[in-house]
């Protein structure tokens, strides 16, 4: 099994940790990762992305022309990579800060209102985590468990940010849960 | 009976093939002095480049490692920063050190690399055979100035030591020259001061000879001589450029 | 030591602490920055080590020069155009016999080109890169923890061999993370090479060289070398291969093609296409023996470069008229996907009629 995602938004919404903290849990997992940011000039002009593969076997290509899964955190992502997306592929969009528009039929859109809920947890700098603790319940590609011990284990110094980051990810988990 | 003049230990037994009047010969002579005096024979690493001094391992026996062209203060940083308990010279020519080393010189200054460079101006190219080097003065001939350097097809003479003066990570910056019995003298002086500066870490030094090429300048000898203490030292005066070793 | 995940820049930085690197002297160019960035955390505060952000590639390189010549291991990095700058460097590096190790995490070119990744400097990297007869050895990773292990590799061969060794990624390995293991402890003791320079103390004074005025002299210098070359040909030369034993069609690819060219195969596998894979790993020296050995099994090859065609010429080369290669290739930091790549092997496959197994 090969699966692939794309993290999108603008640069500081913490889509690149998205990623990361995504493909440290699966390497816990003892699976194939890969992580790929995007990079070069597009790195300081505002949008910033990054893909990344699991897989139970060697991975061959880092790079997704047709991911199974894409989060869109802002307007621009949304429309940039739906066309990407996988027949049958999931849409998690910030439903906050993006008017989801689907062009396309055979597409599922999961809206998660990332940023309206990390405010009202009075941390709108969280919206990645509430979307990240949504996006594994809805894929559940990785275990809840293990990305709250990566978190851990690359936040080991930040005791304040890391419970922060743990609640952020579990009212997203929670969110995701709660619908019908 | 009592010795007056002998070989320094820092020079091997080979005669120099410099040509006559020549001052590599008697710069070279006045390192190996200042190496042996200061019992530094074991601890220098010498660097010349390419040019008429890249044989330069022949005469000095102490460690030698030639340098591509322009490249000896980039060398050197690399010999020091792995090996810091070594003294460090370059032997550089005007070419070499103010043409295209330009920036690798200013650069191992500013980062006050301790190290010192022997910086031999005379004006030319020699080895190549007498073109214009960034130092040759106004109106003089070489053979890519057949008719004298013009100031608006060659520019200036470059005067590296003052632009380097003006970098905080030197030290101890002096010009001197080879075309007297009593400037040989201050320039075995300089370079002694200059590896002095590097053995109390305090430094980029730098020695500018001026330093005569009979050959590629179409002079005698002694013409030479003459020729760098009238013209040359108008436009690059002798003395200290730089002193802040607070000794 | 646990699995952590690191890019393939940190890999290489971390590869090069443990393996006794003892300076680093570079200067930035993308997509090679996070290792210069690595070294400068974690190198240049440590004890009896160095690091210098140089002034240019040419400074960095002579520094790497001088560095070699007092006996420590040393390193640099860069992009290609910085590589090009480089060369001076490498080829005087290469006449004097010093170890150094050059990393290249090549970009696309010619001129500042792209940023994205290729492999248009395998001519550059094998025929030696600057001016003069020489070669240097040259190491091509195709994951992020070969990175880390050609790392160590690399300032072993440089030392044994006493010659600049060039990884050779690009700037997608340098980017991606992957789970990495590190094989190896930082020595307690940083190695010096016996011949350093460090002044004559206790011994003749000695000096290292490049320039001759002797012809015969220079010529025995360059048989040398050779003689050298033949010895790491010998021993040195490294290849994988997979799926080759059964297969009608081998497909060659090095680096992160290779990567992409396997997954390609897998599809042709499961498609019933008997397709293997051989990926030179040591591409100079080139592993000819390899490829021409394989061509006793079969003579349908396929070559598959992020390039207009440059390692094909070794693949030609090795197998001397006695194998049939086709090309594909991608230039200009286009990524191809592994399904692009088994369209290509499959038509090829079915265009020589090979077989199909039901």
């Amino acid at each position: 099994m090969l699966v692939k995602m794309i993290f999108a938004g603008f640069g500081g919404q913490g889509v690149l940790s998205m990623g990361l903290n995504l493909a440290q849990a699966a390497m816990l997992e003892g699976k194939h990762v890969t992580y790929l940011p995007a990079y070069g000039a597009e790195m300081r002009g505002g949008t910033a992305n990054c893909t990344v593969a699991i897989s139970d076997e060697e991975i061959a290509s880092p790079v997704a022309s047709a991911p199974e899964f894409i989060v869109a955190m802002n307007q621009p992502s949304q429309v940039g990579f739906q066309h990407h997306l996988q027949s049958g592929g999931l849409l998690f969009v910030n439903s906050s800060l993006v008017e989801a528009k689907i062009v396309r039929g055979d597409i599922e859109l999961v809206e998660v209102p990332a940023s309206r809920i990390a405010e009202e947890m009075g941390n709108p700098r969280c919206a990645n985590m509430v979307m990240l603790g949504a996006f594994t319940k809805k894929t559940n590609l990785v275990c809840f468990a293990t990305l709250i011990t990566g978190l851990e284990s690359t936040l080991q110094s930040k005791k304040k940010l890391l419970e922060v980051n743990k609640e952020a990810l579990k009212t997203g988990y929670d969110f995701c849960g709660a619908e019908p | 009976m009592k010795q007056v003049y002998r070989r320094p230990h820092s020079l091997k037994k080979a005669p120099f093939h410099y040509c006559p009047g020549c001052g590599h010969s008697i710069a070279h002579r006045v390192i190996a002095e200042v190496i042996d005096e200061m019992n530094l024979q074991d601890k220098v690493i010498g660097i010349p480049p390419p040019g008429c001094s890249v044989f330069a391992y022949h005469y000095f026996d102490v460690d030698m490692v030639e340098s591509a062209h322009g490249r000896g203060a980039a060398v050197a940083t690399g010999i020091k920063r792995a090996f810091p308990q070594a003294i460090v010279f370059t032997y550089q020519g005007d070419g070499d050190l103010a043409a295209i080393g330009t920036a690798e010189t200013i650069h191992a200054a500013n980062r006050g690399e301790r190290i010192t460079a022997i910086f031999i101006n005379n004006a030319v190219y020699g080895m190549t055979g007498g073109q214009m080097a960034p130092t040759t003065l106004l109106s003089q001939k070489t053979t890519t100035t057949p008719y004298g350097r013009s100031a608006q097809l060659e520019g200036y003479p470059l005067k590296i030591s003052e632009m380097l003066a003006l970098v905080k990570g030197t030290v101890y910056i002096e010009r001197t020259a080879v075309s007297s019995p009593a400037n040989i003298m201050k320039t075995k002086k300089a370079v002694r001061k200059a590896f002095q500066t590097q053995i109390d870490d305090l430094g980029f030094s730098l020695v500018e000879i001026l330093s005569p090429c009979p050959v590629n300048w179409k002079m005698a000898p002694l013409e030479a001589w003459q020729w760098i203490e009238k013209e040359m030292t108008k436009e690059f005066p002798l003395g200290v450029i730089k002193d802040v070793t607070g000794k | 030591m646990p699995r952590i995940l690191l890019s393939g820049n940190s890999a290489i930085g971390e590869g090069a602490i443990r393996a006794g690197c003892q300076c680093y002297f570079g200067y930035p160019i993308t997509p090679q920055n996070e290792l210069t960035e690595y070294m400068a955390t974690h190198l240049s505060r440590r004890k009896g080590c160095s690091f210098i952000q140089a002034e240019s590639e040419l400074s960095a390189i002579n520094m790497v020069y001088g560095a070699s010549v007092a006996g420590v291991r040393v390193m640099t990095s860069s992009s290609s155009p910085g590589i090009s700058l480089k060369q001076e460097g490498i080829s005087y590096l290469a006449a004097c016999q010093l170890p150094a190790v050059i990393v290249n995490m090549s970009r696309g070119g010619p001129g500042l080109g792209s940023i994205s990744a290729t492999q248009s400097d395998y001519f550059q990297s094998t025929r030696g890169g600057g001016h003069g007869d020489y070669r240097t050895i040259v190491l091509a990773p195709s994951s992020v923890q070969e990175l880390a292990d050609l790392t160590h590799r690399a300032f072993d061969l440089a030392d044994r061999y006493l010659i600049p060794v060039i990884i050779l990624g690009d700037s997608m390995l340098g980017q991606m993370m992957e789970p990495v293991e590190f094989h190896h402890e930082v020595p307690r003791r940083l190695p010096v090479r016996d011949q350093a320079l460090r002044g004559a103390h206790g011994r003749a004074s000695r000096f290292v060289k490049t320039f001759t005025s002797k012809p015969t002299e220079l010529e025995e210098i360059n048989w040398s070398l050779f003689r050298r070359y033949r010895l790491i040909e010998k021993k040195e030369t490294t290849c994988e291969s997979s799926l080759v034993d059964d297969a009608e069609l081998v497909v060659v690819a090095f680096g992160i093609a290779a990567r992409i060219a396997k997954g390609a195969i897998r599809k042709a596998r499961s498609n019933g296409l008997k397709v293997g894979l051989l990926r030179p790993v040591t591409l100079w020296p080139f592993p000819s023996e390899q490829v021409k050995k394989t061509a006793a099994r079969t003579k349908h090859f396929l070559v598959f470069e992020m390039n207009m065609g440059q390692m094909v010429e070794d693949v030609k080369l090795a197998l001397d008229g006695a194998g049939e290669v086709g090309f594909y290739g991608r230039p200009g930091g286009v990524i191809p996907t592994p399904s692009e790549v088994f369209r290509v092997v499959s038509r090829e496959y079915y265009q020589r009629g090979l077989s199909i197994e039901r």
